[in-house]
């Protein structure tokens, strides 16, 4: 049995059970490393990817439910100022819950280009970060919404 | 300096070819022992290595953590990195560049002095001489031990060093594979393990058909001893089977845990190793002051579970893993599994942040002993986040109790720290366990619970000396070996309890005597100028002298130390509101860490030391159910969320260049939970002397007043 979704914005048919977790998948059978695992339990965020925009704990969402759906990973962020934002900040110690922060950074800034410092927080409120590096990635956050509004304007 | 006086990590490797190698593609080739482990320290080191060669940063490669070819600096720990690595490296380089030089003045017939350094060209009188390190070092004897006597260069002719420079691991890590968890070899079998619940206990029976069902897959069960590996070429065949083990394994000979046994009280008087360190007992005669602090055990709580590789091909094991030192790591793995250490190879890949020592070693261990018994596979050991939580070594839990005899101004003429703890260090090389050895066929003997020396900057007294000027001053230390559950170094050791309990202390005796506690503070400071600029720092940036009489909710509050009165120095200043819970608004923080070679990595690292202490003083504690740790997952285990971040934090580095370089990665932590005790007293009028600050905790206090 197989799967066909979207992901990064290319077709791709999977052969893993519909059980098995997104995260795996993209793991293992489609060596899109970006997403990690931290908890299996949707509780940290190290597993963050986006289906149709939205952000979604991958280690807890089975294939099979997101058929025919698009998945965005970190991957596709190459050349995102998300990216150049936390680079200019130097937001990250370790490094390890980035990826996944930056999947619902990036839901964020699609949907409400300007956010305040409450909205970011909200947003990613539901991503742990254990280096302590929430403060630099609040700045990044907004230096990345202040480039694309400028951006926008121009 | 003399040849006695290499730091440590030279003198064990004197030969700069161990260090240093010059390739073709215009680079320079450094191999060090320390390892990155969100520190930054890699990147710190290159700077050092660019600035004493003057090759550009971007010329500089790093190899770290290797037995094969990287020299043995024994484990990354205790904010050394950059005093005793930084050190060798800024030794070993200025070695280097004196023997290249003269190697090539001998060729010019000129003096080593008439030759200048751009970007690892070599010029003479403003000329290129057509030749650089690449072509005159293959003829130069790297081999011959350095003595140390070079002089590297002086700090007012840096310009690398003292320069932010951005950390070269963190693109990868915002792009994708980056961590010892993507890496991929052929043959890979993941490995799962189920735990033997405590040391010493006896798997009875094990329904190994009910945990294939629940697998769903091919599975391979390894039972070895106590020891079982579940083991598929499919990771959520082997996470599934993880997931029904334990329900389907039945164990003799548990150990019992009680609720009580996970508080910090539960140590007070129990069977203990103690020693009296400092100022011999009695104390002086007067007016006795004292308060008992406590903090419960902490987890390191990596936001990435514990990972390792290991495979045995024609007789050599091959280990890949994030721990803090690979050498010590291999040596440990040679006994275990008694195994000749030439036969094995650890390779440190990165891992998440650790803190200390987690569960990195132990999982090195679970896939080695896998790597054995299934031979010519690669074994990729994944802890799940149960695991992690469940069985990585604790932070200990510590009751501190400081007593003061005060004189006629109300200031302390006789200090007593009394310390309850289990061991703050059980790395297999200071007599602890790795996990899955207690689990084999022939098991580990019990481990044999020691603490750090003094002279290693103490585990459970670390810190608890004050720093101020007092007549007599002394630690009681209760180092307590039947702690209930396996305690090993956590971030900060001793400190964040003894530096929470001391500063505490420092402002109730300041209530006492009327005073300001900054002035009280900096009252006991006339000998020491560097602590007392830092608490003058961060008083002027947090607006200190507008401080409130406080109990209205608002609170600000400071603390103050040297991290193991012989490294950096550091104060912090936090600002409170607390209604039912306690909301941090603002942070500052003024550092004193000699010598700055990355200023925005040593700012970053001071800000994720106050978050993390942020986090241990608000919500941490781990909790026991019968049989081992309860708190296995995020719920049960909260850390600081963003919505618990200050709004502001500031933490700025007080210029000291010509002081030797600290660490800072520990320093901020104790300052921090003082200072937020402190904002906490001055917001309530009450005080809070137990971690973490919780809402019960609160309302009991509130309910007291
Ligand atoms: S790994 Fe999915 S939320 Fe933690
Ligand atoms: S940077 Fe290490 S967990 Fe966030």
């Amino acid at each position: 049995m197989s799967t066909d979704l979207t992901v990064n914005g290319r077709a791709a048919r999977v052969t893993a059970e519909p059980t098995t977790p997104l995260l795996d998948v993209l793991r293992n059978e489609l060596d899109l490393k970006g997403a990690r695992y931290g908890c299996g339990l949707e509780q940290c965020g190290a597993c963050m990817v986006l289906v149709d925009g939205e952000p979604v704990f991958s280690c807890a969402r089975e294939v099979g439910t997101v058929a025919g759906h698009a998945v965005t990973t970190v991957e596709a962020l190459d050349g995102h100022p998300l990216r150049q934002a936390f680079l200019d900040e130097q937001a990250g110690q370790c490094g390890y819950c980035l990826t996944g922060i930056l999947m619902s950074a990036k839901a964020l800034l699609d949907r409400a280009p300007r956010p305040g410092r409450d909205e970011i927080v909200a947003a990613l409120d539901k991503h742990l970060c254990r280096c302590g590096t929430q403060y630099r990635i609040i700045r990044a956050v907004e230096r990345a919404a202040a480039r694309l509004a400028d951006g926008a304007g121009r | 300096m003399s040849a006695t006086a290499l730091p440590l990590s030279l003198a064990a490797n004197p030969s700069p070819a161990k260090w240093v190698r010059f390739d073709p593609d215009r680079t320079v080739h450094l191999s060090v022992g320390k390892v990155e482990i969100g520190q930054g320290i890699l990147t710190a080191l290159r700077q050092i290595a660019a600035e004493e060669l003057d090759v550009a940063l971007s010329a500089v490669r790093i190899l770290s953590g290797d037995t094969d070819l990287a020299p043995d600096e024994a484990s990354t720990t205790s904010s050394l990195s950059i005093e005793v690595g930084g050190t060798a490296v800024r030794l070993v380089t200025a070695e280097v560049r004196v023997r290249v030089l003269a190697r090539l003045a001998q060729r010019l017939n000129c003096a080593p002095d008439d030759i200048a350094v751009i970007d690892g060209a070599f010029y003479r009188g403003g000329q290129p001489t057509g030749q650089d390190y690449w072509s005159v070092a293959p003829e130069v004897d790297l081999a011959r031990a350095a003595d140390g006597a070079t002089a590297p260069k002086p700090v007012a002719a840096y310009r690398v060093v003292g320069q932010s420079a951005p950390r070269l691991d963190l693109p990868a890590k915002l792009a994708g594979a980056a961590f010892i968890q993507d890496m991929v070899r052929p043959d890979l079998l993941h490995a799962r393990i189920l735990r033997q619940p405590s040391r010493g206990a006896r798997l009875a029976a094990l329904d190994e058909a009910a945990i294939r069902r629940a697998a769903g897959g091919a599975l391979r069960v390894l039972r070895h001893g106590n020891f079982v590996a579940l083991l598929s070429e499919n990771e959520t065949v082997a996470q599934r089977a993880a997931m029904a083990a334990p329900g389907h394994a039945s164990w003799e000979n548990v150990r019992q845990l009680t609720p009580a046994q996970q508080a910090a009280a539960w140590l007070v008087g129990q069977p203990s190793d103690d020693r009296v360190i400092g100022d011999p007992l009695p104390p002086a005669a007067g007016p006795v002051v004292e308060a008992t602090y406590t903090r419960p055990y902490i987890a390191h709580a990596s936001i990435g579970p514990s990972c390792a590789l290991a495979e045995l091909r024609d007789g050599h094991l091959s280990v890949w893993s994030h721990t803090q030192g690979v050498y010590p790591l291999r040596n440990a793995l040679a006994r275990v599994l008694d195994r000749k250490a030439e036969t094995i190879s650890v390779h440190h890949v990165q891992g998440a942040g650790c803190y200390g020592h987690n569960g990195a070693d132990d999982a090195a261990l679970d896939a080695a002993v896998i790597a054995t018994l299934v031979p010519d596979h690669c074994i990729r050991v994944q802890w799940r986040r149960e695991d992690e939580f469940g069985f990585e070594p604790l932070g200990s839990a510590m009751s501190v109790t400081m007593r003061a005899v005060v004189d006629a101004a109300g200031r302390p003429a006789d200090w007593t720290a009394e310390i309850w703890s289990g061991s703050h260090v059980q790395r297999p090389a200071m007599g602890g366990n790795l996990l899955a050895h207690e689990a084999l066929p022939t098991p580990a003997p019990d481990p044999r619970p020691t603490d750090p020396t003094e002279a290693a900057g103490g585990g459970g007294t670390r810190n608890a000396i004050p720093h101020y000027a007092i007549p007599g001053k002394r630690i009681l230390h209760h180092l307590v070996p039947g702690a209930p559950v396996r305690t090993s170094a956590l971030r900060g050791l001793g400190a964040v309890a003894n530096v929470f309990a001391l500063e505490s202390f420092m402002d109730e005796l300041a209530a006492r005597a009327g005073a300001d506690p900054v002035a009280y503070r900096l009252g006991l400071l006339g000998n020491s100028p560097r602590a007392a600029r830092v608490i003058a720092r961060v008083a002027e940036m947090a607006g200190w002298n507008a401080r409130g009489k406080g109990g209205d909710g608002r609170g600000l509050g400071i603390g103050f130390a040297q991290y193991k009165n012989r490294s950096a120095y550091a104060a912090v200043a936090a600002e409170v509101e607390v209604d039912q819970e306690v909301r941090l608004r603002r942070v500052w923080c003024a550092a004193d860490a000699g010598l700055v070679v990355n200023p925005d990595g040593l700012r970053n690292q001071l800000e994720g030391g106050i978050l993390q202490a942020a986090s241990f003083t608000l919500k941490e504690q781990v909790t026991f159910n019968a049989t081992g740790v309860g708190s296995i997952d995020w719920e049960s285990y909260p850390i600081l969320r963003f919505s618990e971040v200050p709004e502001e934090m500031t933490c700025e580095l007080v210029d000291a260049p010509e002081e030797r370089a600290l660490g800072v990665g520990e320093c901020t932590l104790g300052p921090t939970a003082a200072a937020i005790g402190n904002a906490v007293a001055h917001a309530l009028g009450m005080r809070i002397r137990d971690m973490p600050f919780t809402r019960d905790r609160i309302a009991a206090v509130l309910l007291q007043g």
